[in-house]
């Protein structure tokens, strides 16, 4: 490594370790309210804006931070300790609509959008999942149709984190079997977003449902190629956010750790610290070695991607799959050595319980991300051996 | 390795079909035949531009341009050859 890289890579270190900072006193002592409320609070939000935080991983002249990967990884696991709802808002913003934007949009769009997002100007959200449909994403049922030199656009999606809030989407629809992707702002037209309420976790993502209604969008608002929308623009988006989920599910791991390791160390029972009891010491042991695990995993995932090496993807999805299992299960495990208290909202154990399981779900499901390690698994590690039968017999 | 086989070789690697005596001609379709999952799409631009030096512009995202070996190849010599 040279004096140029080293420098470099210890201002992103410096970058991370002021997040930390700012996230442990700007974002953690309000996690349990945001949670409670139901919303996030628009002068964090202009707080973050103000320190690149919404854009961590854009380039400089959007107004990013311009972090690599890894540190963007890293970056995303501070914030998502201190509050699963702000890591929320980067992993929409940044991941899904600005790492699309920077790979697919065209000159004019990113820099239409991206300094805005950067700025906190303009808050965005992905618009792809429906009522209907989930991780079938090829078979969106909201329309568009081509009107001239425009797009009209007709229906439902569901379950849009930031929708409520959102001052523009990336929506994806289709037309006789082609899904592309549209830049919609919500003054384009007929656009209504309804709060869902009653949600397990992501309670101030201000998740919505969206209704677009003849909703005409100019033919510069395409992203990507059209017809490309599924192939590209979705799977690309999703990338990014398996990516920022696996990150998040190490934040959770870790808080989960940090949590269960205080009660353990400080509450006693039987005359004795939590810790002195084997089997506790069991779950603190195997809690740590999946916490590490998915921090490797994750950090193999960002250096791939920072090395824009072909197995980026797949390992992203390993990462992905890991994490947010392993989340869970330090989650549920930090309940259990809580015993009572693990279930009152008076601990953030239950909190992080209910979060830890939003992971296994968002971002293609832990069930999606298994049949895609299985086939890629099937074909990598399929060796082919001689047929000894035919061998032995001379053929 | 020379550019067809390389190509070939790539696909080959990502196949999502599991019988070892699987086929397809180089102007088969690799994604209407079933032979890749959603993910590949992505992963093949990413393996061309990264491993060819090359930028795929959006107005060459065509499906089609990614949908056999020869259009594959085709795709990757007219960019490497500067016709846009």
């Amino acid at each position: 490594m040279n004096t140029k890289t080293r420098s470099i890579e210890a201002y992103r270190r410096q970058l991370v370790e002021e997040a930390h900072v700012f996230a442990d006193r700007e974002i953690r002592p309000f996690a349990a309210d945001f949670d409670e409320r139901g919303q996030l609070s628009k002068d964090l939000i202009g707080k973050m804006a103000e320190r690149g935080y919404l854009s961590a991983s854009f380039p400089e002249r959007y107004g990013g931070l311009a972090l690599d990967p890894v540190h963007y990884g890293l970056f995303t696991e501070v914030i998502g300790k201190a509050c699963c709802n702000v890591r929320t808002l980067i992993t929409v913003n940044t991941s899904l609509i600005g790492e699309t934007l920077l790979r697919y949009g065209t000159e004019e769009q990113k820099n239409e959008w991206l300094p805005k997002i950067a700025s906190g100007e303009k808050v965005g959200a992905f618009a792809l999942s429906e009522p209907l449909v989930g991780s079938d994403a090829k078979n969106v049922q909201t329309a568009y149709r081509r009107e001239g030199n425009k797009y009209v656009l007709n229906g439902k999606k569901k379950w849009i984190s930031f929708g409520d809030l959102a001052d523009f989407f990336i929506v994806i629809a289709g037309d006789r079997g082609q899904v592309t992707a549209f830049l919609v702002e919500r003054t384009q037209g007929d656009i209504t977003s309804t709060p869902i309420q009653g949600m397990m976790a992501n309670r101030a993502s201000h998740i919505a449902e969206i209704e677009f209604k003849n909703v005409e969008v100019p033919a510069e608002n395409v992203l990507g190629p059209v017809g490309g929308g599924f192939a590209y623009i979705v799977s690309t988006a999703l990338d990014h956010g398996r990516y920022s989920i696996a990150w998040a599910g190490v934040a959770i791991a870790q808080e989960a750790v940090n949590a269960m390791v205080a009660y353990a160390r400080t509450r006693s029972q039987f005359g004795e610290r939590l810790h002195q009891h084997q089997l506790i010491k069991g779950m603190i042991g195997d809690s740590i070695t999946q916490l590490h695990a998915a921090r490797a995993l994750c950090r193999k995932a960002g250096e791939l991607r920072r090395d824009r090496d072909a197995e980026a993807v797949i390992e992203t999805s390993i990462a992905k799959y890991f994490a947010s299992k392993a989340a869970m299960q330090l989650a549920t495990d930090n309940v259990q050595i809580h015993g009572g208290n693990g279930i009152s909202n008076q601990y953030p154990a239950e909190r992080l319980f209910r979060e830890a399981k939003v992971l296994e779900i968002i971002e293609g499901t832990s069930q999606l991300q298994q049949q895609m390690i299985s086939d890629y698994g099937l074909q990598k590690y399929f060796v082919k051996r001689p047929n000894l039968s035919e061998e032995r017999s001379g053929h | 390795m020379e550019l067809q086989a390389k190509v070939r070789s790539y696909i080959e690697n990502n196949l999502v079909v599991f019988e070892e005596n699987v086929q397809f001609s180089d102007d088969d379709n690799i994604f209407e035949r079933g032979f890749v999952n959603s993910l590949f799409a992505m992963k093949l631009l990413n393996y061309i531009e990264q491993d060819f030096g090359i930028t795929v512009d959006n107005e060459d995202l065509d499906i089609a341009n990614f949908s056999t070996v020869n259009n594959i190849v085709s795709l990757i010599e007219k960019k490497r050859s500067g016709v846009s």
